[in-house]
């Protein structure tokens, strides 16, 4: 579906993007992450061919973006973070508009759209809130009929029952085999939705997996009541921040070196142990920061 | 009124360029005239001859103002430069109110200044304080640039001073516009067209209606009568004018509610138009209330001006001379006066040309192209929507401008034949007007940052057209405007070859725009 490697893209002194690569495969949910400027929205406007890569090789559908924009467009729906509507249009006539330019809308997914997002559609552009203004661009992409959707941040702005009602639509969209590019900052919605993420940051990309597969990159923290002390956790492989404190002991291990720690206390005799998963929030912290 | 200080901090500190550039502009408008005057003529019976022929035309009145006293410094200054002034004031201001105000509230970043302890008035109050603060520092700029050439001082004085009265009532004026409007475009357009009216009353009514002069601004501010026999209390028109203008934008702000204008929003269709599914229907659909709103404006400024019927020729009066040196070198005083009016039309039609040809640009700014243009829509057929709405809207705004200069003469002379015989004149201007958007699409597909600039284009022919004679502007900056170019019927026979190559000249600027949009990143 979507190919990007080596992209590069450039403002002036700014590097946007430097080097990314993107991979995206029939029938997924790929969440797009990083900072805040880390090049997402640049990623999806070069791949929309609203801007001109400077280097790299792009495809989409297996074509390319800037080439054959119009044609590509006609199989895909876009919606941007930041929606502005035009002030003497109302929302019904922006819907058709963009449905119609893509080719046709699906009447009986828009009135059914409409109902649930509780969207009133004889309203003029000025007068939606934040959120009802996304409305709009969700109710127009979801009812179009079209292969892969483009969402930049789609939920921001709205509220959870909004929220909810938007992923149950992508999880239909999904089931009918077709593909959802998502880029969002909500992280709840990315381990509900996702099937697998990338995470960029300046411009380039630092990790892609399923979130499984994630997970497994970072540390679980373990904490026991031992009946002895323990020793000789601190030279295991994949060990880190050992804290031992009488027989209580606290450590975070790698993902993939569980197995030797679990054995280590075993032989100090367990008498409590919580362990914690690695939240995505830790996954993602730990991408985030600069390092 | 509590923040109003800060706000105004805030707008002063925003504004301090445009301030030195409309005050440098302004100030040399007016003391360019003088200079030029006193390099022109040798003598003052040259000054004088010159004087009388200017006097009887009605063309320049009408562009300029009441003839008094043309044959001095002062009066040559007053004369040519008041009503332009009054306009550029006004347009300042416009410009200041609208976007400390309606802009402000459009965007939104107004509700995180409001929401701090601010009273309600406060960001008006600053926005007012600020547009009038304005206005006085560009009356001081030419009542002391004149004064320092070493004219009369009260005279200068009161050039400057009715200067800054006048732009008082246009920021009072624009103040009401942006209370009434919902968006910045709808309110610059109703302050706008203010202006307009006030320059057309009085250009109709300084030729031979003078009752009109009075109902304009601008008509009060040439009332003064500077440099021949300066009189002040036409300003306390203006001065109670303005009180009132003000006080009623500030009833009407009471009653509306924020980010909304008076009238309250009426739920709209809920389904589209086919037609609006396209790159043309769209653009139509946007552009409408624009192109509408320019076409009524200039049919009536057609109406205004071709009422004035044969009575053009009794300004000239008895001289002899006079008549042997009108405009153009040429007897027939009537076809002279037309002959001008119709390029002054054919310069207003260019405005609307200019902001059609700009709309497209303040589409994109506000982020409204990217969802379309990820849709099957391509660009050239997006871009060729606008092109064909401007273009078709040029054509129409200028027809209806000749077609109401061309009946109401006929209505009034009762000469049948003058309907074609001005209103096909008026038309004949549309590859001059479309070369100036040409160089607006050309720009925004060039360089979209500094689109606007399109508009010194107009400006350029403005200045040649009424100041080209009296500023002795050199003939290849005259060259430059395209209107220079084109035969001036009815007063000259129409001429192919200009005709043509000026389309061609708007058609390549165009083309080359829009394949240099094209090629380029959206913004
Ligand atoms: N038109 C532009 N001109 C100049 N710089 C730009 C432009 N568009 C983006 N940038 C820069 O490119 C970088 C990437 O921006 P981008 O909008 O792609 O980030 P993002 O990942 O979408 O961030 P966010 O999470 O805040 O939406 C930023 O440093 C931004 O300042
Ligand atoms: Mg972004």
């Amino acid at each position: 579906m979507i190919e990007i490697q080596r992209l590069v893209k450039g403002f002036g002194a700014v590097r946007a993007l430097d080097g990314l690569d993107l991979t995206v495969q029939q029938g997924e949910v790929h969440g797009f992450l990083g900072p805040n400027g880390a090049g997402k929205s640049t990623t999806i406007r070069v791949l929309l061919g609203l801007l001109r890569k400077d280097a790299g090789d792009v495809r989409l559908f297996g074509k390319d973006p800037w080439r054959d924009a119009a044609e590509l467009h006609a199989r895909l729906a876009y919606v941007p973070g930041d929606v502005n509507l035009w002030p003497n249009l109302t929302g019904g006539e922006v819907i058709d508009l963009l449905g119609r330019l893509r080719g046709g809308l699906d009447e009986r997914r828009r009135a059914d759209l409409l109902e649930r997002f509780e969207l009133d559609p004889t309203k003029k552009g000025r007068g939606y809130s934040k959120g009802n203004r996304q409305k709009v661009a969700l109710v127009a992409a979801l009812s179009s009929d079209v292969e892969l959707l483009v969402l930049d941040e789609p939920t921001s702005g709205l509220d959870p029952l909004m929220e909810s009602v938007f992923r149950d639509c992508v999880d239909e969209f999904r089931s009918e085999g077709r593909t959802v590019l998502l880029s969002s900052h909500i992280l709840a919605e990315v381990e509900r939705l996702c099937d697998r993420v990338s995470i960029i940051r300046a411009g380039t990309r630092v990790e892609s997996g399923t979130l499984a597969e994630l997970r497994h990159l970072t540390r679980t923290s373990i904490s026991a009541d031992l009946a002895s002390a323990p020793d000789g956790l601190e030279s295991l492989p994949g060990v880190h921040d050992v804290e031992v404190d009488g027989h209580r002991v606290h450590l975070e291990v790698d993902s993939t070196q569980l197995d030797p720690v679990l054995s280590a206390l075993q032989r100090a005799g367990v008498l409590s142990l919580t362990s914690q998963p690695p939240t995505l929030e830790d996954l993602f912290l730990r991408h985030y920061a600069a390092s | 009124m509590t923040g109003t200080g800060t706000f105004l901090g805030i707008f002063l500190r925003r504004d301090r360029w445009i301030y030195l550039w409309w005050g440098i502009g302004v100030a040399v408008l007016y003391v360019s005239q003088a200079w030029s005057v006193d390099g022109l003529y040798a003598t003052q019976a040259e000054f004088d001859k010159a004087a009388a022929s200017m006097e009887g035309n009605a063309a320049l009145v009408a562009m300029a103002g009441p003839a008094r006293a043309l044959n001095s410094t002062g009066g040559q200054v007053t004369w040519q430069a008041a009503a332009f002034g009054a306009i550029c004031a006004g347009l300042m201001s416009m410009f200041i109110v609208g976007r400390h105000t309606r802009a402000e509230e459009e965007s939104g970043r107004d509700e995180l200044l409001r929401a701090a302890p601010v009273g309600r008035h406060a960001p008006m109050t600053a926005a007012l304080l600020d547009a009038l603060i304005a206005n006085v520092l560009l009356g001081v700029l030419v009542a002391g640039s004149l004064a320092a050439y070493g004219l009369a001082v009260a005279d200068s004085l009161g050039l400057g001073v009715g200067l800054t009265l006048t732009g008082w009532f246009f920021t009072g004026t624009a103040l009401v516009a942006v209370q009434l409007t919902t968006s910045t475009r709808a309110a610059y357009g109703l302050a706008g067209g203010v202006i307009g009216v006030a320059y057309g009353l009085r250009a109709i009514g300084d030729v031979s209606a003078p009752v009109l002069s009075w109902l304009s601004p601008i008509g009060w501010y040439q009332a003064i009568h500077a440099f021949s026999g300066l009189r002040w209390w036409p300003l306390l028109v203006t001065a109670v004018a303005t009180v009132a203008v003000v006080a009623s934008a500030v009833a009407v702000f009471d009653r509306r509610d924020f980010g909304s204008g008076v009238l309250p929003p009426r739920p709209g269709p809920a389904r589209a138009e086919p037609r609006l599914a396209s790159g043309l229907g769209l653009a139509w659909r946007l552009q409408r209330p624009v192109v509408t709103g320019w076409a009524i404006g200039l049919l009536l400024g057609g109406l205004g001006f071709g009422a004035l019927g044969d009575g053009v020729g009794d300004l000239v009066g008895d001289s002899s001379y006079s008549r042997d040196v009108l405009l153009h070198g040429t007897a027939d005083v009537v076809d002279g006066f037309y002959a001008t009016m119709i390029v002054m039309l054919a310069l207003l039609a260019a405005g609307f040309s200019i902001s059609s040809a700009l709309r497209p640009r303040s589409e994109e700014d506000d982020g409204r192209v990217e969802p379309l243009l990820a849709t099957g829509l391509t660009r050239s057929a997006w871009l060729g929507g606008h092109v064909a709405v401007t273009v078709a809207g040029t054509v129409l705004v200028l027809a209806l401008a000749g077609l109401g200069l061309g009946t109401s003469y006929a209505l009034v002379t009762g000469d049948a034949g003058a309907v074609l015989r001005l209103s096909v004149p008026v038309l004949s201007y549309a590859p001059a007007v479309l070369v100036l958007s040409g160089l607006a699409r050309l720009l925004h597909g060039v360089a979209p940052r500094v689109a606007v600039l399109a508009w010194l284009g107009l400006l350029l022919a403005w200045v040649v057209l009424l100041f080209g004679g009296s500023l002795g502007l050199p003939r290849w900056l005259r060259d430059l405007s395209p209107f220079e170019h084109l035969a001036l019927v009815p007063l000259e026979d129409f001429r192919w070859a200009p005709f043509l190559v000026l389309t061609l000249v708007a058609a390549a600027l165009s083309v080359a725009g829009r394949f240099a949009f094209r090629r380029r990143d959206l913004h």
